[in-house]
């Protein structure tokens, strides 16, 4: 203050109206020591209860999955952790390598070309792909599936509505939740920018007619955007293989806990197409040299979409994004490797469709309602028990089980059904005791 | 004095890409095993998959074991640089310290396995957390109620023009209002967030004390107003000391006034934006709530509303009944949403741990801190020869103050760029260069409260040291830097068609065809 030349730190608020200055406290909490905060804290979430202390099989887009302790200990390094986005990028290479990395192996998984370093989620990262997707075919209709996890669409029409973009549902196959490939070509036209699948879909099955849909798609000249969960793309037919331009999804399920839901980690990936590249939102990191040429290094690149630059031109206005767990998923994946990932896709199928046979011999219970192949979640109906999924999950609850996920509002046309989720956490005795708790449940004991 | 010069090396690997490193066959990590029983039962998955669905050709990923992995990574982080490790005065971005125990409560397990569908009477505790953020949050910001979903600043602002856009649709001149004003000294989301709402941008200048022009925006109001986005303090540090005439000029022409959160840190229980006016307010968490930003993120972006706005913010938002916390849906006119579930809530647990720790005592004093630390460094940095100060230079700066480097450019060669490369050797972060736009050659400091004073006087002694060299010897600066882990780097080359490698496979697709 000294230095400064004054008698009170109030001077420097000087210039700020007297009547905005407050007068009275604020009705904040008073101080706590580290210990009183730690304790509070942690007795706050030891009243809740996690799939460490009961089976859960909830999924619904935020999935239970191991995280290895060397992702932990990797993303609490304080040089990563505690650094701002890199724009300095000689003084950041180790984040910028890591997040090329994570780009980098994003494409295998996808088998894409070009990735950027994160989107919040899968949700805004659909509704990102769909705004590109408009402004590269100049053209304002995506078609989206009716099967689609409805906060992902609610989402999409938020973001989608201001610029004048329209989302049109297409049907599903009612025996084989498949899309409607007739609805499919009934609603394609020349003011189609994109059609939208996800795989596996919302309700869990395998969508198989890929190359169809591509072929349509691209038949109409417009963009085929496909949304993935990556934990399956170890033994799934990568999007890139069958035709997809634009590639989102959710990597939460690649070494980040689930966090009540949040953070996530929105996939955004391209094919190398100059057009696709530069229209793509987010932060991209690329590979570059020193100025002499002498070393290898990295940087962000084609700064010139962003905001910061481009201002209300830009691609998008996301600046922040989930660069930490982008970092946490590159070394997931580095862990795993390809048969790691082959060998996570093989477990849960496995340990899913386990559950599914277990359920379907209960009476009254009809798992899954469509005929396809499913790979970690699966529709379980309830409408021949009498009873409705809330019933259902109380009672389950009771017995310190946590059903599915009732879906029964969100899609009313499948009675009373919930959504099921098993992955590698799951074990055989987990499966048993909720087969053995819905009997009991079922049959009123 | 002088302080004692500090010398820095950041490690240089020259490590890998993690694709070249490792052998065929190795696995850092194993997965619970499949039971026999229910590999007996299930028999083979791949028959189970559309023959057309199966991966066929493995993706081409690395093949390393648990240790290996863990060096590689750790290399990478030795070569990377955080609040943790110096100086970070980047302006604007309020990188504070980022206090470990909250680290430490983010990780839990009880918060990490709970998934968002859970039934809320399993999940009252972080139910409770979360509602009591919203409150305090309310409370700090002067507005009616607060949702927390937005992940970041710039997609709080996105929902905040959503917000405007949902506001003005109710009125029957709702369509006509198709333009947001931004000042010129504005962040760059703030116009590409109002264009990805729909809206178009009409920009206003600044007069020459550094804050909005009245006469200007009293010219750019219309029927066609839905709103202003405006920082205040703003981008140079400067307390908008006209916000009650802004205020009346916006509202008077229909239109809604919004608050980029970005600098609320030197206001903390100082004063509030919505007693000054502000409708719509977003805070980044991230900032001014010591989240660490993870070199890039996640943050997490809070928007806060006056009353009538409420009804149209995301579902779900938290509410109390009585005794129990649930997720309230209810909301007729909501906008839907901007995200899945709820929002960041690992980030948002840490800023209400962070809270919990200052207190309303403690929060006010890191404001205060943080503007005495700023006014000091302006004070101090006003000497150096070089730098000039644009806009009033009597006026006292806020959180942070922006200096121009054009004086020294001209007579030196040197930029701002360049001061910013030379500051990496003395192991401190630079400062946000070229921002705010209307300021040439900027060099934007925000030293935060969380720097001692011996800190700050390390940083003027580096700049007075740099500006010096510049006259003396100013091609050491010009190549700058020389102890970080590479040396400067071509940024023209990572986006050129010919070299773009924005993945490793692009690069070796690359490197085949230029061969």
């Amino acid at each position: 203050m000294q230095a400064i030349g004054i008698k009170s730190i109030e001077e420097l608020y000087a210039d700020i109206p007297e009547k905005y200055r407050l007068k009275k406290p604020l009705n904040l909490p008073n101080a706590l020591s580290e210990f009183e905060v730690r304790k509070h804290v942690e007795g706050l979430l030891s009243n809740g209860k996690t799939c460490n202390d009961m089976p859960i099989f909830l999924g619904g887009g935020c999935w239970p999955h191991y995280v290895p302790a060397v992702v932990k200990e990797i993303v609490q390094r304080s040089e990563l952790l505690t650094s701002y986005t890199p724009y300095q990028p000689e003084i950041s290479q180790g984040m910028l390598q890591a997040l090329f990395e994570y780009q980098s192996m994003i494409c295998e998984l996808t088998s894409m070309d070009a990735a950027n370093c994160s989107m919040y989620d899968w949700a805004s990262a659909l509704a990102e792909a769909a705004r590109m997707a408009t402004r590269i075919k100049g053209r304002n209709e995506i078609l989206i599936p009716k099967i689609i996890h409805p906060e992902r669409a609610t989402t999409l029409r938020a973001y989608a509505k201001p610029t004048g973009i329209l989302t049109k549902q297409v049907a599903y196959d009612a025996e084989s939740g498949q899309i409607d490939l007739k609805d499919l070509k009934r609603k394609l036209s020349d003011k189609t920018a994109a059609v939208y699948i996800e795989n596996p879909s919302y309700l869990g099955f395998i969508e198989a007619q890929v190359e169809e849909i591509a072929k349509e798609t691209h038949a109409h000249d417009a963009l085929f955007i496909v949304g993935v969960d990556p934990s399956s793309l170890g033994i799934l037919k990568p999007p890139g293989e069958y035709g997809a331009d634009i590639v989102v999804g959710e990597a939460q399920p690649l070494g980040n806990a689930m966090n009540f839901g949040g953070p996530l980690l929105g996939i955004m990936a391209c094919r190398d197409d100059l057009t696709l590249i530069r229209q793509m939102p987010g932060r991209i990191i690329g590979l570059t040299t020193t100025q002499d040429g002498s070393q290898q290094g990295f940087c962000m690149t084609l700064q010139t979409r962003e905001q910061h630059i481009r201002r209300e031109k830009a691609t998008s206005n996301i600046c922040s994004n989930e660069a930490l767990c982008a970092v946490a998923s590159a070394v997931y994946m580095s862990l795993l490797g390809p048969e790691g990932l082959r060998e996570l896709g093989e477990t849960i199928m496995s340990k899913a469709s386990y559950a599914m046979q277990l359920l379907s011999k209960i009476k009254g219970v009809k798992t899954p309602i469509f005929k396809s192949a499913h790979f970690k979640e699966f529709t379980v109906n309830f409408d021949k028990t009498g009873l409705s999924v809330k019933e259902v999950n109380d009672k389950l609850l009771e017995n310190h089980v946590h059903g599915g996920k009732d879906i029964s509002k969100e899609f009313p046309e499948l009675g009373q059904t919930a959504l099921y989720c098993i992955t590698e956490i799951h074990s055989r005795e987990d499966i048993e005791h909720l087969a053995k708790s819905l009997e009991d449940v079922l049959s009123g004991l | 004095m002088g302080c004692e010069r500090r010398m820095f090396r950041q490690a240089s690997w020259n490590e890998k890409v993690i694709f070249d490193l490792g052998s065929p066959g190795r696995r850092g990590h194993t997965l619970p095993k499949v039971e026999e029983e229910i590999r007996r039962t299930v028999g083979d998955v791949t028959d189970l998959v559309p023959e057309n669905m199966l991966r066929t050709t493995k993706p081409k990923l690395p093949e390393l074991s648990e240790v290996e992995v863990t060096r590689h990574f750790i290399r990478l982080s030795e070569m990377n640089y955080g609040v943790d490790s110096g100086l970070y005065p980047l302006g604007s971005c309020t990188m504070k310290y980022n206090p470990k125990i909250n680290e430490q409560l983010a990780g839990l397990s009880s918060l990490g396995m709970l998934n968002p569908y859970q039934d809320e009477s399993t999940v009252q505790g972080i139910l409770e957390i979360l509602y009591k953020l919203e409150r305090w949050l309310a409370e700090i910001t002067g507005t009616y109620e607060v949702c927390l979903h937005p992940a970041a600043g710039a997609h709080g602002e996105l929902l905040g023009t959503l917000l405007m856009r949902a506001y003005h649709k109710l009125n029957e001149d709702g369509n006509k209002r198709n333009e947001v004003i931004v000042p010129d000294s504005a962040h760059g989301t703030n116009p590409a967030s109002a264009a990805m709402a729909g809206f178009n941008v009409v920009v206003v200048p600044s007069d020459d004390d550094g804050c909005v022009s009245l006469g200007a925006l009293k010219a750019a109001v219309s029927e066609k107003t839905a709103g202003l986005m405006l920082t205040n303090p703003n981008t140079l540090g400067i307390f908008e000391k006209n916000i009650d005439e802004i205020a009346r000029i916006v509202h008077e022409a229909g239109g809604l006034l919004y608050y980029d959160g970005a600098n609320l840190n030197p206001l903390l229980c100082k004063a509030r934006p919505g007693d000054m006016g502000f409708d719509i307010v977003h805070i980044n968490i991230h900032k001014t709530f010591s989240t660490p930003h993870g070199g890039g993120g996640p943050g997490a972006g809070p928007v806060g509303v006056y009353k009538d706005l409420a009804k149209f913010l995301p579902v779900p938002l938290v509410a109390l009944d009585g005794q129990r916390y649930h997720l309230d849906y209810d909301r007729p006119q909501t906008i839907g949403k901007i995200r899945s579930f709820y929002g960041n809530v690992a980030v948002l647990l840490r800023a209400y741990a962070y809270i919990l720790s200052l207190g309303r005592e403690g929060l006010e004093e890191a404001a205060e801190v943080s503007v005495l630390n700023a006014n000091y460094l302006f004070k101090k940095l006003k000497e150096v020869k070089g730098l000039s100060l644009p806009y009033d230079s009597n006026k006292p700066r806020k959180h942070e103050c922006v200096f121009s480097a054009k004086p020294l450019k001209n007579e030196t060669g040197v930029s701002a760029l360049n001061i910013a490369k030379r500051l990496l050797d003395y192991g401190i972060h630079a400062p946000t260069i070229y921002f705010p736009l209307i300021v040439d050659e900027a060099l934007m400091i925000e030293p935060t409260e969380s720097y001692e004073k011996e800190e700050l006087d390390h940083f003027v002694e580096a700049m007075r040291e740099i500006c010096e060299e510049a006259y003396t010897d100013p091609e050491t600066v010009l190549k700058a830097p020389h102890n970080a882990a590479v040396n400067r780097l071509d940024e023209v080359k990572a986006s050129h068609p010919r070299t773009m490698a924005l993945s490793w496979r692009m690069h070796l697709k690359k490197n085949e065809a230029n061969r």
